[in-house]
């Protein structure tokens, strides 16, 4: 028997004002002037593995369909490489808009719970703001055993050419005015730009991973 | 030349051969480095990911630094540092807003941002302000012979087309031309790695790392040259991987493109900093260029006497 | 009684305007105002002003009750001015001591409130009055206009507007920068969408210019100065050395068969540089003057541009006795008179290597369109044979659309016509080839007659289209089959797939921009141009052809992208307008235009402020003049004058003080 999947997007799936929010990041207002023409995902090297390509997460961003935007693989595969953004007739940031995305998945906590990137971003965020540098196999490390402890023994032998070939430092890096970063992080959790500020503002650095759906 | 230097969490990690290779240079061409007092972490690309504004403060710390030591200029080699302190720069000049904040923030630490020290990277500055004809007088073994794909990733030359061009940057292949290298046509040369998919999702991830060692194997390529620790990470360390999973495609053998063969064995062509092959040209020992620290070790051809 | 008003005689009349001014203002609440007003002779309110009836009544008040005076209460002065000033100068008083007062557009139509809307009508009747005593009597000045006509650009739109002007009987110059008129038509191979032979339908015409008696052309030549105003400028025309007499050479190229050099060496400009040409050359068979040209950077009878008669001379010796080459030809200057200048210097095409990532130059088998229509065309370089710069014929092509065009990073417009002649040259290659095409686009744009049954037809034949703008062209293949060819990698958004096309060329199908002098030529022919460069019409819907500087008119791709069959309409139309300035003979002028008075110092502030450049300085009286035949009247120089010294009619200082003293005296 086949499947059969009724898709139909109504106006209550919108989220109105979804768009204009992600467009007040400044020069993101540009995708208010998209006209779909396909450079970004025919340039973007890992559009082919993407649910929706970043041209049709333009489109539903732009129509405020949050919930298909944050929950798609595009955000995630993202890899910053400002192919599209450089590419774009209308001069659209696109790779800004997907670290806006990416921001809010996060910050919502919209995401399979052991996914590698956003637990990847935020230990990362959590390190550097812990000791003010971050040390690769040590995040790298954390990163595994939270989220594939499986994946992290079939690293063996990386892991162990890395020692060998002395790129596997054992130390931890740091700053030596850690307190003044934490001192710093603080003022902007206290100051509010706009209200923007506040829906993005990451958890405080410490806490557990934010879990998913 | 005296300049502030930013390493950058990478070149004190796994891109330690950068940091060695690039000091040495730079001492031979008499140029004086002053690592930035306390630097911290410049956020990379993990960070804009979760809080923009945060890691504007991660940037600006060091950009603030820098300008209270009073230097003229801060080299930045790491390609994520560089990409995101000048997008910083850019962003708080869009975003008074912002940049109002971060000022609030930042006299946490007695210190302000000016906006008014320019962040360089070593390539420009060997090519653009020291100069070819000043490189080629340090040059005591010319690399003839030696066939190199450069690569140049994609953080150096986007958003910001700062000091070469977007889609054709040719300030690495002209630097290497300089000390004898043979630059074969590269047109993945500022194709996205894969950055840290790799480790993530290694699906994509890889096959874009891949993607470009298969380029410059079927170039006829001895060596990448490389600027990022990302993507020599990438490109050195995961050959395993991708010879289990693509080392059975066959391409036409560089020497004789009539045969196909596979791509798995020719797998492991060495992946080096564009500052390692400068060292070598100006005559220093490769461990203290870091050589040893790529996982294939390069082979340099031998020195052709005048009979060849 | 007012001094100021002493011989005034002034008539009023608002006008009801239907209910347009009535249900706002009380018109006759205004009207018994105004009766009081000094200077005031009657003061009428009627219901349309503009009829026949009340025009009438203006021409019967004037008689009878001895008006020097008019005032009319009514809409704006752009649609009745004219009307009533031709009323009142029918009944025999100088129309500019009429003035009108706009109480619809100005005062009943933007108030919601009866009481503050007859207020401020009083004001405005009150300041009316008050200015209108100052008028002074003005004559409309009437200009004559030379009869013969200058046409700058030898393409279509130049050749259509010259021929259009020479059967009329107008004495016309044609000039053109090239050697040869015909401009961009010239290189195409067929026109869209019917496939017409581009050089059968041209070159007819290019004959008919060059033999038509009353056509001097010029070619080879451009103008280099241009000075005076509407029918009367003086054009200094630069013709170039061909080193050929035009008059003589017969175009047998007998000195081209028998140049030194035995094979052609140079890129041949008409080719795009697929092809190669001698130092002596004529720039393609059906050149019109047929007339040969040295060129001196690679002719060796040349050294950096100077004659050395080093050189064998086979060509003057192969044109035997009629002795047509002559190598003392220097550059020749000449100055003509002309009424009217129709400009139609048409475009260039955008430039692809500011687009590298589409890999011109790098790759040889990346193509602009205009070379691409030198190759299928028969008399081309390879004389129609597909054949690509590396020798191998294609067997897949990929069209890029939207090349430099609708992008903020280059060029922000749509250029119109790249749609179509895309989708002419994957009908011509398909022919010549067989290739499979795959045409690459953002939108198709087939707006014209025939355009979209066109598009449809290169449906019918199979041509891939495939909706994705193309990010870069590379040659890293990905898999076996790709080897050796150009990749296309594009979203192919309609099927909502990432695709790779591989093809073994790719046209690019580059857009239309304009020149890249345009800035010096317009301030050549004191026009404006546009924020994207082309010149600027006076009124993109109503006055298309026309620009800001009567008497110059421009026509087709100069004044922005566009396809063969607009150019010629609008060809046809800027000599119809030519032909109503030189068919009247004359044109009057509104004699709102500002004149120096006695006490200037000489200062010079003015000069560089007129946008009409029609202030110059006297050296003999050290003060400065402005050509009233060039004026517009717009007031600037007269704001900026710090000694006061430039006064302007219908707007001197008195009237319009006087302007605002009745405005603020109604209490």
């Amino acid at each position: 028997m086949i499947e059969l999947k009724r898709t139909i997007k109504y106006e209550s799936d919108r989220v109105p004002g979804f768009g204009h929010e992600v467009m007040s990041v400044p020069g993101c207002e540009q995708l208010e002037t998209c006209i779909q023409c396909g450079t970004c995902s025919g340039l973007c090297p890992l559009s082919i593995f993407m649910d929706y390509t970043p041209r049709q997460v333009m489109e539903l961003t732009r129509s405020d369909f949050k919930q298909e935007v944050l929950r798609s693989t595009t955000i995630w595969l993202c890899a910053s490489c400002y192919a599209c953004t450089v590419e774009c007739p209308k001069q659209i940031r696109i790779t800004d808009i997907m670290y806006e995305l990416k921001q809010r998945a996060i910050h919502e906590g919209i995401y399979p719970k052991r996914f590698p990137i956003p637990v990847l971003a935020q230990e990362f965020y959590k390190m550097s703001h812990k000791h003010g540098r971050v040390t690769e196999n040590f995040l790298a490390t954390i990163l595994f055993l939270k989220t594939n402890i499986l994946a992290a023994i079939g690293m063996w032998r990386l892991g162990l050419n890395l020692i060998t070939h002395g790129r596997f430092p054992l130390k931890m890096e740091g700053i030596k005015r850690k307190d003044e970063l934490g001192r710093m992080m603080a003022v902007v959790d206290q100051l509010s730009i706009d209200k923007l500020t506040d829906r993005r503002r990451a958890p405080a650095a410490g806490g557990n991973g934010q879990g998913g759906h | 030349m005296k300049f502030s230097y930013f390493p950058g969490c990478s070149l004190k990690g796994t891109g330690r051969a950068y940091e060695e290779s690039l000091l040495q240079v730079l001492q031979v061409l008499g140029v004086e480095l002053v690592e930035l007092e306390d630097w911290n972490c410049c956020g990379a690309t993990a960070y804009m990911a979760v809080d923009e504004v945060k890691a504007c403060v991660m940037a600006s710390r060091n950009l603030a630094i820098a300008e209270k030591t009073g230097c003229k200029q801060l080299l930045a080699p790491c390609s994520a540092c560089y990409l995101v302190l000048n997008k910083t720069k850019h962003y708080l000049h869009e975003s008074p807003s912002v940049e109002a904040v971060i000022q609030k923030a930042l006299k946490e630490g007695h210190l302000t941002y000016g906006g008014n020290v320019p962040v360089r990277h070593p390539l420009d500055v060997l090519v653009n302000d020291i100069g070819l004809p000043e490189i080629k007088k340090r040059v005591v073994r010319p690399l003839k012979g030696l066939k190199v794909a450069a690569y140049y990733g994609c953080q150096i030359v986007r958003p910001y087309a700062a000091f070469d061009d977007q889609y054709n940057p040719t300030t690495m292949d002209r630097l290497l031309e300089a000390i004898g290298c043979k630059l074969v046509p590269y047109p993945l040369k500022t194709r996205c790695c894969g950055g840290s998919l790799t480790g993530t999702l290694p699906e994509p991830g890889l096959l874009c790392s891949y993607i470009l060692l298969k380029e410059a194997i079927k170039r006829g390529a001895d060596v990448v040259s490389t600027v990022c620790p990302l993507c020599q990470f990438n490109l050195d360390c995961y050959r395993d991987k991708m010879a289990g999973r693509w080392g059975h495609e066959m391409i036409p053998d560089p020497a004789d493109r009539n045969n196909q063969v596979p791509v798995g064995p020719r797998l492991d062509i060495p992946v080096v900093y564009f500052t390692q092959l400068l060292g070598l040209a100006f005559g220093l020992p490769e461990k203290s260029l870091g050589l040893q620290r790529g996982f294939t070790p390069l082979r340099l051809p031998p020195v052709q006497t005048a009979a060849a | 009684m007012d001094p100021r008003f002493a011989d005034v005689r002034t008539g009023f009349y608002i006008c009801h305007c239907g209910h347009n001014i009535a249900s706002m203002v009380d018109c006759p609440a205004v009207a018994h105002y105004v009766a009081q007003l000094p200077g005031v002779t009657l003061s009428r309110d009627y219901k349309y002003m503009c009829s026949d009836p009340g025009q009438e009544l203006i021409q019967k008040d004037i008689k009878e009750h001895n008006l020097n005076r008019v005032v009319v209460a009514s809409c704006s002065p752009l649609l009745h001015e004219r009307t009533f000033r031709n009323a009142v100068a029918a009944a025999g008083l100088n129309p500019f001591f009429f003035h009108m007062v706009n109480v619809r557009e100005h005062d009943s139509w933007v108030h919601t409130d009866r009481a503050e809307a007859t207020a401020k009508a009083k004001a405005l009747a009150r300041a009316a009055i008050e200015r209108v005593a100052r008028h002074k009597a003005l004559e409309v000045k009437q200009v004559p206009i030379h009869p013969d006509v200058l046409v700058v650009g030898g393409g279509i739109a130049g050749i259509h507007a010259a021929l259009t002007l020479a059967n009329a009987g107008k004495k016309v110059y044609l000039v053109e920068r090239e050697p040869s008129i015909g401009g961009h038509m010239a290189k195409f191979d067929k026109t869209f969408p019917t496939l017409d032979c581009a050089a059968c339908i041209l070159t007819p015409k290019m004959s008919e210019v060059g033999a038509h008696e009353n056509i001097t052309l010029w070619s080879y030549s451009e103008v280099v100065k241009m000075d005076g105003y509407v029918g009367n400028y003086s054009v200094t025309i630069k013709r170039k050395p061909r080193y050929v007499n035009e008059d003589l050479c017969t175009g047998c190229q007998e000195c081209i068969a028998h140049c030194v050099y035995k094979e052609p060496k140079f890129a041949d400009e008409f080719n795009e540089g697929l092809g190669r040409r001698k130092p002596v050359y004529i720039p393609f068979p059906q050149a019109t003057p047929q007339v040969t040209l040295i060129d001196p950077e690679v002719c060796l009878n040349f050294k950096r541009g100077v004659v050395t008669g080093k050189c064998k001379q086979t060509c003057v010796e192969a044109c035997g006795e009629k002795q047509a080459i002559d190598f003392t030809q220097k550059e020749e200057l000449r100055e003509i008179k002309v009424g009217t200048i129709i400009v139609a210097t048409g475009f260039q095409t955008f430039d692809v290597r500011r687009t590298p990532q589409y890999g011109y130059g790098r790759y040889p088998n990346v193509y602009t369109a205009l070379e691409v229509e030198r190759l299928v065309n028969a008399s081309g370089p390879t004389a129609g044979d597909v054949v690509l710069r590396d020798g191998r014929r294609p067997k897949a092509i990929g069209i890029i659309h939207c090349v430099g065009s609708r992008d903020r990073k280059t060029n922000r417009w749509c250029s119109r016509v790249c749609c179509m002649y895309s989708m002419k040259l994957a009908h011509l290659l398909k022919e010549h080839t067989e290739a499979e095409i795959y045409n690459f686009y953002i939108d198709i744009r087939a707006p014209g007659k025939g355009y979209e049954e066109f598009y449809d037809k290169l449906l019918d034949e199979g041509v891939h289209f495939i909706r994705g703008r193309v990010g870069e062209v590379t040659d890293w293949a990905f898999i076996p089959e790709e080897e050796g060819k150009l990749i296309i990698r594009v979203e192919d958004t309609l099927a909502g797939v990432v695709r790779r096309v591989p093809v073994d060329m790719v046209v690019l199908a580059t857009g239309l921009e304009p020149h890249g002098d345009a800035q010096d030529v317009r301030r050549l022919f004191n026009m404006s141009c546009g924020s994207e460069g082309f010149f600027l019409e006076r009124h993109p819907k109503l006055a298309p052809v026309n620009t800001f500087t009567d008497g110059i008119f421009i026509a087709g791709c100069a004044q922005g992208p566009r396809d063969i069959p607009d150019t010629v309409a609008q060809a046809g139309a800027a000599a119809a307008e030519a032909l109503v300035l030189i068919d009247k003979g004359h044109i009057e002028q509104e004699p709102n235009t500002a004149h120096v008075l006695d006490d200037c110092c000489g200062c010079k502030s003015c000069l560089p402020l007129c946008p009409y450049t029609a202030i110059t300085f006297d050296e003999a009286t050290k003060k400065a003049v402005i050509n009233e035949a060039l004026c517009k009247g717009c007031g600037t120089c007269v704001g900026a004058c710090p000694s006061g010294s430039i006064t302007q009619n219908l707007f001197e200082d008195e009237e319009v003080f006087s302007e605002i003293e009745g405005v603020l005296a109604h209490d």
